[in-house]
C-alpha cells in the first residue's frame, strides 16, 4: 500500500454531464471512507475511475450501473474493456457504489451516470466508457513508450499488453505504475473503428452467473449489518389513510419483537417524496418474529379522502372525461374537416389497466445512521434520488452517505422511485438503531407507483379508396405525473401520450389530446413506460383499420410508414424516428411468422410493431384457442436496437420482453374498491408461469451500424397488441380491454 | 438478530424455558435450532445462518424462489417451520455443488446464461434439479410442471437449461459406466472388486 500513497495517480473522472474531467490527485486523498477498501486493496494499482491492474496482470473493471436484470454489470465493462483492449475472459467486474463527491466545480458524480431507466445506460456508456477505456488504454501505451524509447505510434495492445512492434509483449500490470504518472492528454483519445472491435458484438455470458447460480450472489435483501434490527411495516390499505389507533399489545409479547410505532403517511394531495403510506412499524431480532408481530397488530384506519374510489368508477369517469375538450398533444391538419369529407370513420376504444411491478425482490432497505455519516446498502435503480432522500431527511451533506447498489431482484420502473429507503430512514430514526427494512408481496402490491390507468378512443377517417385520411388519439388517463415533485412542469399527458408517435407525421390530418383523470392511487413509469401503455390502443386499431377495409395489416402498416425516411421525435429516444428502420423490423417479423400463408386450422396470427427509446421492434404471434385455453405456438421478435454490444444480452432482454409483455396482457391489473387495491398475492395478480408461456421466443436482431439504443424496454409494447391480433385473427374475437384473458373468457 | 455463526449454534445448550431443540443437516452441517419452532426453514437459513441463496418472494408458497430439498425432494422453504424439520436433511443451492465442481444443472445455467436480475434462479435451479431426479429426460410438458415463477421471463432459457442439464447428466452417467465397465475388465471381469 506504501507505494500506492505516496504515488501520485491520475484520476479520469466523469462529470455528472458526462464530460470527461481529467485530474490528477494524490493517492491519499482518494483513500476516503466513500471509496471502499476492497476496491484498494494491496496487489493491484488504479488507472482512473473505473479500471485497476492487479499484479498478476489481471484487469478490475468497476460496473457503474444499478444491475436490474437489464445485464448492465456485463455489458458496461465491455465498453471499458474494448477500448483499453482487455482479455474479457480474463477480466473481473466490481460493482462500483454511487459516486457522489463534491469537486472544485460543485457537485458531481466520479463515475458518472448511474441510475437504471429509459434504457439509455448503454447509449450514455457508449460515449463516455469507451473514451474512459481508452484513456487507460493511452496511458498504458504511453508509459511502455517511455519505457522503449519509442514513439506511441508504433506500439499496439492486445489482451492487456502492449506490443513492441518487434512483437515482443509487455503486461500492463508492468505499465500500470508508470501510466499513473503521466498525465492524460487533453483532448479525446480517438476511438476503434467497428471493424477493430474484439469484446463488442461478441456474446459474453452474465459476468456473475456462477455467483448467482451457487447462491453466494447478494442481492440487497441478502444485505445485513452488525446491529440492525428488521423493521415490517403494517401500512394503511385505504389511499391517503391514516392510523386512527393502535392496540399492540399481542405483538409486543411475541419474542424478538423489540419496538412498535407509527409512522406518519405523507399529507395528502402533498408531492410523494418521503414515504408512500401511513402505518405501524414493528421493529425485531428477525423477519420472523417482526411478521408474527405484524400479524398481532390491531389498527382502526382511518379512511383518507379516496374511500370511494372504484375499478367501476374510474371506467365512469374516463367515458365522461372524453366527452370534454381535453389538452392538446399534436394537431396536424384538420381533423373535423376531414372527418366531415370522410367517406367512411372507424371509431374503437381501449383499455388499459393499472399495473404494479412486483419486483421479485421486494423493496428493501439497510440503513444506519450515525451522527455524522449514513450507510445505505440495497438494490436501486435511482441512486441519485435514494442519496437526495436521505439528505432531505437526516439533514446530512451527500458527499457523507454512502450508498452501496446490489445486484436487484427486479426493477422495471420500480426503484426509480426511494420511497422505501425514505421508509427505512424514517424508522431507524425512530428506532435509533440501523434497520433492515423488509416488505412482503402483499406490501408489494397494494403500495407501488402503478402503471397508469387509461382508456384510449382512436379515430380513423378513410377516404373512397381507403386510404386513412385522418387520425384521431384521445387518451384519458390517470396522468403519470401525479405527486411527483420532480415532473411538477411537465404536461399532463406526459408519460401517458406522445406526440409524435405512429402514425403522427404519416397522416395528414391528426388529432392527439389528453383527459386527465382523478384517482388517489400513487402512479410512475413501468418498463417502457408510455409505450406499453398506448402501443397496443394504436396497434390494435391499425389492425381493426386493415379487417375493415379488407386490407393486409403489414401491407397497411407499410403503406403508412411510406418510403424510408426520418422524421422529428421529441420524445424520449428522439431526435428522430425511421420509419424504414420500423418497415425492415415488420417485413422480417412478417416473413418470419410466414404471414401470407392462410391457416385453416383454428390458428391465427398477428403481428404489431413499434418505436421505444430510439429501438425499434416488432412481434408477431401464432395461436389458437380452444375453449378458454388459449395456446401460443409460435412468437417472433424482430428488433434492431442500432449496433449491439452484447447480442447475448439483447436477445435476453427480447426474450423477457416478451415473455413479460405476455405475462402481463394475459393476465395482470391492478383494480381499486373502496379506495383500496384488491390484489395481494401472485394469487390475483398471477405473473405468467412456464407452462402457460411459448416454449420459444425466436428473436431476430437486425443488423445495425447506428448508435446502440439500449434494449431494456423495446421488447415489450408489441407484445399486447400482437398478442390481441392474433385472437381475433383465429377466434374473430376482438379484445380491446386488458388483460386479455377476463376479457376473453367473458366474450367467447 | 442472533448473531448465530454456524459453529456457535450448534453447540449452544438450550436454556430451560427454551422449546426443545430441533437438531437437522444442512448442506451435510448438522445445526440445533433453539428458537421459535414456527420459524419457517426460510427465516433460519437466512436471518439465523446467513445462507441467503434461497430467496423470499411471496411467502405463501406461490414463486418458488425459496425452493429447498428436504430429504432430496423440492420444498418451499417459506411454508415449512422448523418443527417439521427435527432429524431431516436440508439441502440449500449453497449445498449444491461438490465444492468447486458444479452440478451439471448449475454448469447448464451458466452454459444457457439463463439468469437475468438472478433472484428467482436459486429456486429454479432447486427445482429443476429435483425435476431430473424423477424425469431423466424431461419432455417439454414434464419442464412445463415447473411452477416456480421468473419476473423477467428466462422461461424459454430455463426450458434450454434443463434439456442441457439433462444431457451433461446422461453423459457423465455414461462416462462412469464405462470407466466402471474400463476397470471391471481390468480385473477379469469379477464384478466385485470393480470397485478397488
Amino acid at each position: 500500500m506504501s507505494g500506492l500513497t505516496r504515488r501520485q495517480f491520475i484520476s479520469v473522472m466523469l462529470s455528472a454531464s458526462g464530460a470527461l474531467v481529467v485530474g490528477v490527485r494524490s493517492a491519499a486523498a482518494s483513500v476516503t471512507p466513500q471509496v471502499p477498501m476492497d476496491l484498494l486493496g494491496e496487489p493491484l494499482t488504479s488507472l482512473g475511475a473505473f479500471v485497476r491492474v492487479e499484479r498478476n496482470n489481471r484487469i478490475v473493471i468497476g460496473a457503474r450501473g444499478c444491475e436490474i436484470g437489464q445485464g448492465v454489470i456485463t455489458s458496461l465493462p465491455m465498453l471499458i474493456a474494448e477500448e483499453l483492449d482487455a482479455d474479457w475472459n480474463r477480466v473481473r467486474v466490481e460493482q462500483l457504489p454511487y459516486g457522489y463527491e463534491v469537486g472544485p466545480d460543485g457537485p458531481t458524480n466520479r463515475y458518472g451516470p448511474q441510475g437504471a431507466g429509459g434504457s439509455t445506460s448503454i447509449t450514455d456508456g457508449w460515449k463516455d466508457l469507451r473514451q474512459a477505456g481508452a484513456v487507460a488504454r493511452w496511458l498504458l501505451v504511453e508509459a511502455a513508450a517511455q519505457h522503449w524509447q519509442l514513439p506511441h505510434e508504433r506500439l499496439d495492445t492486445e489482451a492487456g499488453h502492449v506490443v513492441h512492434p518487434d512483437g515482443t509483449r509487455l503486461p500492463y500490470a508492468e505499465l500500470v505504475e508508470r501510466a499513473a504518472g503521466i498525465l492524460p492528454p487533453a483532448e479525446p483519445v480517438p476511438l476503434k473503428k467497428p471493424a477493430q472491435f474484439r469484446v463488442i458484438g461478441k456474446p459474453a455470458r452474465t459476468i456473475d452467473a456462477r455467483a448467482i447460480v451457487t447462491g453466494r450472489a447478494t442481492f440487497g435483501i441478502d444485505s445485513y449489518l452488525g446491529g440492525a434490527l428488521v423493521a415490517v411495516m403494517k401500512r394503511c390499505p385505504h389511499l391517503d389513510g391514516s392510523v386512527e389507533s393502535v392496540d399492540d399489545a399481542e405483538t409486543r409479547k411475541v419474542a424478538g419483537v423489540r419496538e412498535v410505532f407509527v409512522i406518519d403517511g405523507p399529507v395528502p394531495g402533498s408531492s410523494f417524496d418521503t414515504n408512500l403510506a401511513a402505518g405501524v412499524a414493528v421493529v425485531a431480532d428477525n423477519t420472523w418474529a417482526a411478521l408474527k408481530g405484524r400479524n398481532a397488530l390491531k389498527v382502526n384506519w382511518k379512511p383518507g379522502p379516496w374511500a370511494e374510489e372504484s375499478a367501476a368508477k374510474l371506467e365512469a369517469q374516463a367515458a365522461e372525461a372524453l366527452k370534454g375538450d381535453g389538452t392538446v398533444v399534436r394537431s396536424d391538419g384538420d381533423m373535423a374537416a376531414a372527418r366531415k369529407a370522410a367517406k367512411r370513420t372507424l371509431e374503437a376504444r381501449y383499455q388499459v389497466p393499472f399495473l404494479a411491478h412486483a419486483t421479485m425482490e421486494p423493496p428493501h432497505a439497510l440503513i444506519k445512521l450515525e451522527p455524522d455519516r449514513a450507510l445505505f446498502i440495497g438494490a436501486l435503480q435511482n441512486p441519485d434520488g435514494a442519496s437526495s432522500v436521505i439528505a432531505d431527511l437526516t439533514g446530512l451533506p451527500r458527499e457523507k452517505i454512502e450508498i452501496r447498489m446490489t445486484r436487484a431482484g427486479g426493477g422495471f420502473g420500480r426503484r426509480l422511485e426511494n420511497d422505501y429507503v425514505a421508509e427505512a430512514v424514517m424508522i431507524a430514526k425512530k428506532a435509533g438503531k440501523p434497520i433492515k427494512l423488509f416488505w412482503t408481496r402483499d406490501d408489494d402490491l397494494a403500495h407501488d407507483f402503478y402503471r397508469p390507468y387509461g382508456l384510449h378512443q382512436l379515430s380513423a377517417t378513410l377516404d373512397r379508396k381507403n386510404q386513412v385520411t385522418g387520425f384521431a388519439h384521445l387518451c384519458a388517463a390517470t396522468s403519470m405525473n401525479y405527486r411527483i415533485a420532480r415532473k411538477k412542469e411537465r404536461p399532463p399527458g406526459a408519460g401517458c401520450l406522445e406526440a409524435d408517435d405512429f402514425p403522427a407525421g404519416l397522416v395528414p390530418n391528426l388529432d392527439k389530446r389528453f383527459f386527465s383523470l382523478e384517482s388517489g392511487l400513487p402512479r410512475g413509469p413501468w418498463r417502457a413506460p408510455l409505450h406499453t401503455f398506448h402501443a397496443f390502443a394504436v396497434q390494435s386499431f391499425i389492425d381493426e383499420i386493415a379487417v375493415e377495409t379488407k386490407q393486409d395489416a403489414v401491407d397497411l402498416r407499410l403503406k403508412l410508414l411510406g418510403e424510408a425516411r426520418e422524421l422529428d421525435y421529441s420524445g424520449h429516444g428522439g431526435p428522430k424516428f425511421d420509419t424504414g428502420r420500423l418497415a425492415a423490423v415488420l417485413t422480417r417479423c412478417a416473413d418470419a411468422i410466414d404471414w401470407k400463408r392462410k391457416r385453416t386450422d383454428g390458428r391465427g396470427v398477428g403481428i404489431a410493431c413499434h418505436f421505444t427509446f430510439g429501438g425499434y421492434a416488432a412481434h408477431a404471434f401464432e395461436v389458437s384457442v380452444d375453449g378458454r385455453d388459449l395456446r401460443i405456438h409460435r412468437a417472433i421478435c424482430v428488433v434492431d436496437v442500432g449496433r449491439v454490444v452484447n447480442p447475448l444480452g439483447v436477445d435476453a432482454m427480447m426474450v423477457g420482453g416478451t415473455i413479460d409483455g405476455i405475462s402481463t396482457a394475459l393476465n395482470l391489473a391492478i383494480t381499486l374498491k373502496d379506495g383500496q387495491v384488491q390484489q395481494s398475492s401472485f394469487g390475483d395478480y398471477p405473473i405468467g408461469r412456464m407452462a402457460q408461456m411459448p416454449n420459444e421466443v425466436e428473436v431476430i436482431v437486425l443488423p445495425s451500424e447506428n448508435e446502440p439504443s439500449g434494449a431494456g424496454e423495446m421488447g415489450i409494447p408489441s407484445v399486447a397488441p400482437a398478442l390481441a391480433n392474433a385472437i381475433y385473427a383465429a377466434t374473430t374475437v376482438r379484445v380491446r380491454k386488458l388483460p386479455i384473458l377476463p376479457e376473453l373468457g367473458r366474450r367467447l | 438478530m442472533p448473531q448465530a455463526n454456524a459453529k456457535v449454534d450448534k453447540e449452544a445448550a438450550p436454556a430451560a424455558a427454551e422449546p426443545a431443540p430441533i437438531e437437522l443437516t444442512i448442506n451435510g452441517e448438522t445445526f440445533r435450532h433453539t428458537g421459535a419452532p414456527d420459524m419457517p426453514l426460510l427465516w433460519y437459513l437466512r436471518d439465523v445462518l446467513r445462507l441467503t441463496g434461497s430467496k423470499f418472494g411471496c411467502g405463501v408458497g406461490q414463486c418458488g424462489a425459496c425452493t429447498v430439498h428436504v430429504g432430496g425432494k423440492a420444498q418451499r422453504s417459506c411454508l415449512v417451520p422448523m418443527s417439521a424439520l427435527s432429524g431431516q436433511a436440508v439441502t440449500t443451492i449453497e449445498g449444491l455443488a461438490n465444492g468447486d465442481d458444479l452440478h451439471a444443472v448449475q454448469q447448464a445455467w451458466i452454459e444457457e446464461d439463463v439468469p437475468q436480475c438472478g433472484y428467482c434462479q436459486a429456486g429454479q435451479i432447486m427445482a429443476a434439479v429435483d425435476l431430473l431426479k424423477r424425469k431423466a429426460q424431461p419432455s417439454d410438458a414434464d419442464i412445463g410442471q415447473l411452477t416456480n415463477l421468473c419476473r423477467c421471463g428466462t422461461y424459454p432459457r430455463i426450458r434450454k437449461a434443463v434439456k442441457r442439464a439433462a444431457q451433461l447428466m446422461a453423459e457423465a452417467k455414461a462416462n462412469e459406466a464405462k470407466s466402471a465397465d474400463a476397470r471391471t475388465r481390468m480385473h477379469d471381469g469379477k464384478p466385485g472388486e470393480a470397485k478397488s
